[in-house]
């Protein structure tokens, strides 16, 4: 009798455990999400991270979904969390959730790392199921899940053109976009309309940028371009805007380079300006993907999105990440990139490229519009 | 009964010769890359002369550290290298004890020989604190709990050094010191182990630079930071973080400082012995011949060794700066890694795996050559008679 009396209440009590655990996980997650910088929150959050792990399993697809919307710093004490838990159940020879963690991976609508996360811990419960799960992925939000679909799928579609196409219109990574390029033999053109490179420029310069100064100088194209204008440039000289175009060059791969010692000749402690304007049909959310191997800044619509003052430390196709919303109709695209007075040999490059993408990579659509320079 | 007191006694002096020694840092304990440990291997293969060895997750080109008997080590993975991994390791065995991942919040670009997980971590009896190329900050206790986490980048959003960023972090003073130079905003900060705040944070040129920081007392009690840099060697009071001097004759862009018997060792165009007091310096000896490439000298038993990145060790006399000889240390290769040295040995470690063990004295004796086939980067720990190394694919432990 005393034993049914024990094992009732112990039915009774798993309810009443299970509803004071989840409190203290929404808690937990509510504490680790409030960090900020210089680690303000640190130690709220330290303590909620032994209470979540200590949760353990039933902790794992919260803290998962804590991710949507988590900034980069509390995301990264939420994934050092799940690897955590599930080492905790591991060590008490627990299963981890494979239909929950299928589901969460279907639901595109949760975070891509955190869907990247519980693909790889479903992959070691289910690595049949995951197998089928990832071909089906080619479009993924996620990169990595992205990626390593179109891998799997382009191993078997070395001579099926359609499947090639299907694959070429997916792929994000440049490796994977000049992969399959080859396959489908299209030429660097087709690569640098797929990756919604800018190809037609105006630029103007040089402007002073004397130990860099110029970098900070606001000069007369951040008040708005006038592509007839004349300025007074470097050591007084007038300088006005010109076409540029964009290169290609596939011997390195380097897709519509603007070489701007080629358009302005080589000008050194020195500011450039380029210019296009672009249309596009609706509101539409963006990322300006630059590189350069000098100081840059980026402008849409006369609005500063992005600023780095960085020289001769590599040139690396989307190594500059500006996000603005780009509204219906016309958008000035300005970019200013400067050169400083190193006189190395492998110093001396002054150019860059731009595409404008949505937020995995993919080419947004827009026409080139941009007026006629006098 | 005599026999198992004998057995007994035996056992715990066995084990206690494969005790694992702290390397908690950089070059260890006191940076110099010097251990007072006997017994050290002095040959092996990829097959034999080991403990044990474990595969890695992903690649590093940071060195292992060892606390409390636990390896600590950082690698980093992924098509951007943007998957960051801290990873602890049971001395005794090499069998994982915990694994955890971050994601880069800061930039990955950088040039192909480096990758995120450049700079060592550093240990103490409660944990590890591991910094990242990308800014990325974190301490683990010493069972995998995450103690705390900063993202620099996102403190500070200017930072950037896309040929990736290698200084190490160090302890001193009880506190955490970060090195953070860079083309856009630098600095030397100290961290608080516990909640990982800034103490203080010292602004510092804008430029790249790989050294790791050192800490000295000239007083016996407050440590200084030494931090070389492209406008010079400065020192900077550990409890405050004010810039003392700084000595615009010694720069420092890879290559660490040693500091032993109150001389600096400072790589700078050579390798420049000083003494300082008060920031006023006094130049014992110069030599250009002892410029060391990407590898810091080591400083052992009156003698200096710079593996050059013309793949020679030079050895000079650590008084006068006198050469004593030259040796090559590998075929057609060169040193990333810093030589270590101790048990009358000194270790010079080239990239693509093969470590040549010198006879440490005034002259050349080459011990053995010992090849792992397998890339070797990050400056080795040395623990309990044993070596640690962690090559690109494996995380071996050399020793008998």
């Amino acid at each position: 009798m005393h034993r049914l009396l024990s094992g009732l209440l112990l039915v009774m009590l798993i309810p009443l455990v299970s509803l004071a655990e989840k409190p203290l996980v929404a808690d937990a997650l509510a504490k680790i999400r409030a960090v900020s910088r210089e680690g303000q929150g640190n130690e709220a959050a330290a303590k909620a991270w032994k209470d979540l792990v200590a949760s353990g399993g039933s902790g794992l697809l919260p803290t998962l979904a804590a991710f949507d919307g988590a900034n980069p710093i509390a995301a990264n004490w939420l994934r050092s969390a799940v690897d955590a838990i599930v080492q905790v159940e591991a060590k008490a020879g627990r299963t981890l959730p494979a239909k929950e963690l299928k589901a969460f991976i279907e639901d595109q609508s949760h975070d891509p790392s955190a869907r990247r996360i519980a693909y790889e811990l479903f992959a070691t419960i289910e690595k049949d199921a995951s197998k089928k799960m990832i071909v089906t992925m080619i479009n993924d939000p996620s990169l990595e899940l992205r990626r390593d679909a179109i891998a799997s799928r382009l191993e078997k579609a070395e001579k099926n053109e359609a499947e090639l196409n299907t694959l070429f219109a997916a792929a994000r990574d440049k490796d994977q976009i000049e992969a399959i390029a080859k396959y489908l033999k299209k030429n660097e053109v087709d690569i640098t309309s797929h990756m919604g490179f800018v190809t037609r420029w105006h630029v103007v310069g040089p402007f002073d940028s004397t130990k860099g100064t110029g970098f900070d100088k606001v000069y007369p194209p951040e008040n708005g371009v006038d592509l007839n204008a004349t300025y007074i440039g470097k050591k007084d000289m007038k300088v006005s805007w010109k076409a540029a175009s964009a290169s290609y060059d596939a011997k390195d791969k380097d897709y519509a380079i603007v070489d701007l010692n080629k358009e302005l000749t080589k000008h050194k402690e020195s500011a450039a300006y380029a210019y296009a304007v672009i249309s596009v049909d609706k509101e539409t959310p963006v990322e300006l993907r630059a590189g350069s191997i000098t100081s840059i800044k980026m402008f849409v619509n006369g609005k500063s999105i992005f600023a780095r003052d960085e020289y001769h430390h590599g040139h690396v196709m989307d190594q500059h990440v500006g996000r603005a919303t780009l509204k219906a109709g016309k958008n000035e695209l300005l970019v200013k990139i400067c050169q400083n007075n190193q006189t190395e040999q492998w110093a001396q490059n002054w150019a860059f490229q731009l595409r404008i993408c949505d937020a995995t990579g993919g080419a947004v659509p827009f026409q080139l519009v941009s007026p006629e320079a006098k | 009964m005599r026999r198992i007191v004998f057995t007994i006694a035996w056992i715990a002096l066995g084990s206690s010769s494969i005790m694992a020694a702290d390397w908690p840092q950089f070059r260890g304990t006191d940076g110099t890359g010097v251990t007072a440990e006997t017994g050290l291997p002095t040959e092996w293969s990829k097959t034999t002369g080991y403990r044990w060895k474990t595969a890695l997750p992903a690649r590093g080109v940071s060195g292992p550290v060892v606390s409390n008997g636990i390896i600590y080590l950082t690698a980093s993975s992924g098509k951007k290298d943007d998957r960051l991994h801290v990873l602890a390791y049971d001395y005794k065995t090499g069998k994982e004890l915990w694994h955890r991942q971050l994601a880069a919040t800061g930039g990955t670009n950088c040039h192909p020989m480096t990758c995120m997980a450049a700079p060592t971590p550093v240990a103490d009896e409660t944990g590890v604190y591991a910094l990242f190329a990308t800014g990325d900050l974190a301490a683990f206790d010493a069972d995998g709990t995450l103690r705390w986490y900063r993202s620099l980048v996102a403190d500070y959003p200017t930072i950037t050094n896309q040929v990736g960023m290698a200084s190490s972090p160090i302890l001193a003073d009880g506190k955490l010191i970060v090195p953070m130079d860079n083309a856009g905003e630098s600095f030397l900060a100290a961290v608080d182990t516990k909640s990982g705040t800034n103490i203080w944070k010292t602004e510092r040129l804008r430029e790249i630079n790989w050294v790791t920081p050192v800490a000295r007392s000239t007083d016996g009690r407050t440590p200084e930071i030494l931090f070389p840099g492209r406008d010079g060697l400065s020192a900077y009071d550990s409890a405050t973080g004010k810039k003392l001097w700084n000595l615009k004759g010694v720069g420092g862009d890879i290559p660490t400082p040693t500091v032993i018997g109150g001389v600096v060792y400072a790589p700078s165009r050579g390798l420049v012995a000083l003494t300082i007091e008060n920031g006023m310096s006094k130049e014992l000896w110069k030599s250009v011949k002892l410029s060391s490439g990407m590898s810091s000298p080591v400083i052992y038993d009156g003698i200096v060794y710079a593996a050059s990145s013309a793949g020679v060790v030079n050895a000079a006399d650590a008084k006068t700066g006198e050469s004593l000889w030259a040796e090559r240390y590998g075929q057609k290769d060169k040193a990333s890694a810093s030589p270590i040295a101790g048990d009358g040995k000194v270790y010079v470690f080239a990239e693509k795996g093969l470590t040549t063990v010198f006879k440490a004295g005034r002259q050349t004796e080459v011990l053995a050559s010992n090849d792992l086939g397998e890339e070797i980067l990050g400056t080795p720990a040395v623990s309990g008679g044993a070596i640690i190394i962690r090559t690109d694919k494996t995380l071996y432990c050399i020793g008998k």
